[in-house]
Parts: structure tokens; sequence; C-alpha cells
């Protein structure tokens, strides 16, 4: 048992040595993996600031991440084949440094989440988890049936797009561009939820009539934080399409809203380090299970069924004995 | 010929809004009797065909294969109501989402092991499998006919079930105040096991008539449960005649939608790029369809309450 501070300390330090556990073991893929996992945990974070924090189910982040993958696949796309982008009457070039790119993403997903947020928080419970799925699964078909960018099949990227002085295709260099992704994330929605914001999110999960009644209006807060959690989990999918030099509908498909939903709820929620160890259990779990049996999602069901069953609180409160376990534990 | 056309992609749009009701009807009265998300009951859907076609293939009959679907899939969730659901019922929509998200993995890899990876086929019986020619000229299957009978079959069979019997009273009350009616001396476990049993078998039954038509594999049964869950939003949650109503209403829109629009877009369009609107646009018109519902009326068409 330990504090949740100097458990969080712990996973930074312990993040940041992956690269020369990598080095020393002689496996340059531990690094690509635990890329994955650190991307995964950012897409986490973004969803887990309305899950968690927010009381917002949303069953539909997948549009987000596949959105900043598929900006990401589709200014690449452009670039290499010189062909400008055409939107009406406005024509862009394709770009394939990365600092564009996660302009346009962070534009483009909170534009998206402004949209949806829109319209999904006028309802609340469960229809607004089917809601969400539903703009999620008006994305993946779309995705699907247009065939510009590969349709079923994807688009590949050549080369991971660029950032000046560094080499993106170097493993240890991309993964510490996730890492300082990662840290600018927990550092932001750490401020979000310290700030005015922040508190009032966190009060309106509990109770949107006393919200009102102090003059924030709920729906405007929930708004504002949902485009903040789709701009974080778009952003996280614009790293993933470059990580794997490749887009595909997958990342559109509801499995993909349901693998980031149960990550952050392994890791546990209502802490703002959760999904970073969510993302690194399932990613573990799913290489571990893989590695001995075919059938590993057999047994990865079965876990996750008696984590929901037996264990609610999230792998964190195993770890870290505080206030927190009685709330999440009722 | 336009017309004749038009009318056999209607009944198109009839016979898979009659199977999305089957698969409907179940989640529903899950959904608004115990308050549960169902997300495994696609797997219901892909156990009845299995079911069916393994039973077909041991006794070589059609019917049979049908009759242990629905037996198979009802036998299966008695079996995952009583081992899981039962926990879950207590428990938030969030763990309920996981926890069944959880069961899809558990019954996906589970009927791969048991059946491997590839598809199965489950054959119509040859005279089934031919047309008959309708009043109008118009010539459709006959097998998709006995689909949409039998689905029509089905919901009158469920409309008097939950409005006329004593079954459908408790199942109604047991939605309004649980407790009151344990009070009255219903076994409320049973009888969420029996609701949940009852939607299981639906699904199967129209896993396996659908599986006719199509293949019989794992991972069938995820797709028509997202649609089955907009058809019960758009619907209303727990309306039995919400559930017929939204599913002929997405069924119908689906397949009109392929059939219309890119006709529709040729007349602004040149013909390759109203194809691909047309076609990109129907592939997601249900959603659109459902997002319009809910955002005039939030609780679905049918709905009472806000869960």
């Amino acid at each position: 048992m330990m504090s949740e501070k100097k458990l969080n300390f712990l996973i930074l330090i312990f993040l940041f040595l992956v690269p020369l556990f990598s080095i020393l073991l002689n496996d340059i893929y531990i690094t690509t993996l635990f890329s994955k996992i650190v991307i995964l945990a950012i897409a986490g974070i973004g969803l887990n600031l309305i899950l968690g924090y927010g009381g917002m189910v949303s069953f539909g982040h997948a549009a987000f991440f596949g959105l900043g993958g598929y900006v990401t696949g589709i200014l690449a796309f452009h670039f290499n084949n010189y062909e400008p982008i055409q939107i009406l009457i406005f024509e862009f070039e394709g770009t394939n440094q990365l600092l564009f790119v996660w302009i346009f993403t962070l534009i483009f997903s909170s534009l998206l989440a402004l949209f949806i947020g829109y319209f999904s928080l006028r309802t609340t419970g469960v229809y607004f988890i089917m809601i969400t799925l539903a703009f999620a699964q008006m994305l993946y078909y779309f995705s699907i049936s247009w065939p510009t960018y590969g349709g079923e099949d994807g688009l590949s990227l050549s080369l991971r797009n660029q950032i000046p002085f560094l080499n993106t295709m170097d493993p240890i260099t991309f993964f510490y561009i996730c890492y300082v992704w990662l840290i600018i994330a927990i550092i932001f929605v750490k401020f979000i939820l310290n700030s005015p914001l922040g508190i009032s999110l966190k009060a309106s999960k509990e109770n949107d009539d006393r919200v009102r009644s102090v003059g924030i209006n709920p729906k405007k807060v929930k708004l504002i934080s949902f485009i903040i959690s789709g701009a974080i989990t778009g952003l996280a999918g614009s790293l993933y399409a470059d990580l794997n030099r490749f887009v595909s509908p997958t990342i559109l498909s509801w499995q993909m809203s349901g693998e980031i939903m149960i990550l952050v709820i392994l890791g546990g929620m209502f802490r703002l380090y959760g999904p970073i160890l969510g993302a690194f259990f399932y990613i573990i779990l799913e290489q571990f299970l893989g590695g001995i049996t075919e059938n590993w999602q057999f047994w990865l069901g079965f876990i996750i069924l008696l984590e929901v069953l037996y264990a609610k609180a999230g792998i964190m409160s195993f770890l870290i004995k505080d206030k927190y376990d009685e709330k999440t534990s009722s | 010929m336009e017309f004749q056309l038009l009318i056999e992609q209607l009944l198109n749009g009839l016979q898979f809004g009659t199977m999305l009701f089957l698969m409907s009807a179940g989640l529903t009265l899950v959904f608004g009797v115990m308050g549960l998300i169902n997300l495994a009951h696609g797997s219901f859907y892909m156990i009845g065909a299995f079911g069916a076609a393994l039973f077909a293939e041991i006794t070589g009959s059609f019917s049979i294969g049908l009759i242990s679907s629905f037996i198979v899939a009802m036998f299966a969730g008695v079996i995952t109501e009583i081992l899981v659901i039962r926990k879950l019922y207590k428990k938030d929509h969030l763990d309920q989402v996981l926890a069944t998200f959880a069961l899809i993995l558990i019954f996906s890899e589970g009927i791969r092991w048991l059946f491997g990876a590839y598809p199965l086929y489950l054959n119509i019986p040859a005279e089934l499998n031919a047309s008959v020619s309708l009043p109008l000229e118009i010539i459709y299957s006959k097998y998709r006919l006995l689909i949409i009978a039998i689905g029509i079959l089905i919901a009158f069979f469920l409309y008097i079930l939950t409005s006329k019997t004593l079954l459908g009273i408790r199942i109604k009350a047991g939605q309004n105040d649980r407790e009151m009616i344990s009070v009255l001396g219903v076994n409320i476990k049973t009888l969420y096991t029996i609701v949940f049993a009852l939607g299981a078998a639906l699904a199967g039954l129209s896993g396996a008539l659908i599986g006719a038509i199509q293949s019989v594999e794992v991972g069938m049964g995820e797709p028509v449960l997202i649609l089955a869950f907009v058809v019960i939003i758009i619907g209303g949650i727990g309306s039995i005649k919400g559930a017929f109503v939204g599913a002929l209403l997405v069924g119908v829109t689906d397949t009109l939608g392929r059939f219309l629009l890119p006709e529709l877009f040729k007349l602004f369009f040149d013909n390759a790029d109203a194809n691909l609107i047309g076609s990109s646009i129907a592939s997601m018109s249900i959603y659109i369809l459902m997002a319009i519902v809910l955002i005039f009326k939030p609780s679905g068409l049918f709905g009472e309450r806000s869960a």
C-alpha cells in the first residue's frame, strides 16, 4: 500500500525508463508495445474526464480516436500524392509535419465533439450511451463506404509524419513523443479538474439542479468537457495512426469504443492515472494471453467479468488505499 | 418494372424489419423490465444460428434446426441469467455494459473453440428455396415471405402475452415496481429468468432464420445487436409496440435508402458520384434516423419514461 501520489510518480518513472529496459533486453518491440500503451492511456484519460469525473458514459469515443487517425492519414496521403484536398471551393495542401497534423487533429476532433456533444447531451442515461454509439457508427459506416481513402481496406502511410530535427521512424524517439503527450494530457486534465470548469463538472455529475441554482449552466459545462475529452482522444488517435502507419475503419468501430472504456474502468475511474494502468494491464494481458493460447479473448472476457462482478474499483485501488475507496466501492 | 422492383425492396425491408423485431423484442423487455443493458444479446443470435446449423446437420431437417435454435438459445439464456446476469441488475449501466461486453468475448471465443473459425452453412430446404408470384406480377422469395410471416406471428403472440396473460401483467408490474410485485408473492427471480430466456430464444430463432440466408459465423450477432439497440431506442425502451414499429421503420429505411438514395442523387450529380454519395449516406441512414428521433423525442416514439 502506498499513497496515490507515490504510485503516480512510480508509473511515470517506469514509463520513462521503458526504452532503457528495451535496449538492455535487446528487444525494441517492447518500446513499440509501450508506445501503444501510452497512446491508449491518452485516449483513456480523455474519456475518463467525462466518464469518471462527469458521469457521462460515452460509448462512441472511437469516433474521435478514429477521426484523429483519419485526419493524420488523409493529410499524409495528400502530401504523398501531391493532390490538394478539396473541401467545396477551398483547397488545402497535405502535410507530413506532425505539428500541423496535431493542430488539425485537435481542431477537427473538437469540432466533431461540439457537434456530437451538442445533440447527445440533450439525452441522459441509456439514451446518451446509445446516441453517442450511433454517431460513432455513422462515421464507421461512412469510412467503409467512402472509397477515396481506402474504404474497408484502410489507408497506409509510407512513412511516419515528421518533426524537425527528430527521426520519428526511430521507435525510441516516437515513444518519447507519445510520452510527452501523455504528460501534457495529464497536466492539462489535472488543470481542468482543479479549475472552476472541472469543479462544476464534478458537481453536475452529482446534482444538476444544485449546479444550476448557483448560476452555472450544467449543460454548457458538460459540453465543454465533452469537447476537451474528444480532442484528447482524437490526438491519441493521431498518434496511433502514426505508430502503425496505418488507419482503417477498425479504429472507428464500436469495439474500439468498448476497448477504451474497458481500460478506463480496468484501471480505476475517478483517478487521473487509472487509464495508464488500465492500458498497461489490457495490452500486457492481450500479449501474454495471446502468447499462450489462441483463444485469449475467452480468458480476457473472464478476467473482465470477474473484475466487474467482484473488484469494481479498479486496479489502482489494489495498490493504494485512500478516501476514494468508500466512494468507488459503493 | 421500376414499380415491381420498389415493391420487392419494400418486402425486403419488411423481412429485415421483422427479423430485427425478433431480436429487439427480448432486448427491450430485458431493458424495460430489469433495467439491464445486454450487449451479449447478439451472442444468443449467434448461438441460435450455430445450434440450428448443428441440429439441421445431424437430423437433416431444417424445421428441427429452427426449433432447436429456439431451445438452444433459451438454455444458454437461462444459464447466463443464473450465473452472471442476475448479479448485474443492481449495478449501474456502466458495469452492465462492461460485463456483457466480456460475455461477448467469452461466447464468441467459446463458439470459435467448438466449431472452428470457418463459417457453417445452413441450407434452406428446396421447397422453400423458390419464388412465388404475387399479384401485380411481383415475384418474391418464398423463404423471405415465410420469415415475414413468422415475424408477424410472433409479434402477435408477444402482444397477447404481454397484454392478456398473467405473465404479461406480472412483467408489466415488474417494470413499474419490482418491490411491490415481490411483496405480492410473485417470485421475481424466476420471472426475470423467464423474460431473459424468452428474449434469448427469440434472438436465437432470428439468428437461425437469417443464418440460412447469410452464413453462420462467429461475430454475426454484433452488427445485428447494434441495429436492435437502434430499434429499441427509436421505439422507446420497454415497449413491445415500439420495438415493432421501430424495427419496421429501421428495416424499411435501410433497405429503401440503399435503393432510392443513389437514384435520388442522380438528379443532382453524375452517375458515379451519385452512387458514391447515395450509398455512403444510405449506410448511415438509420443512425441519422435514430439521432433525429432522439433529438425531437428523447425517450423514443413509444417510450413513457426516460431511463
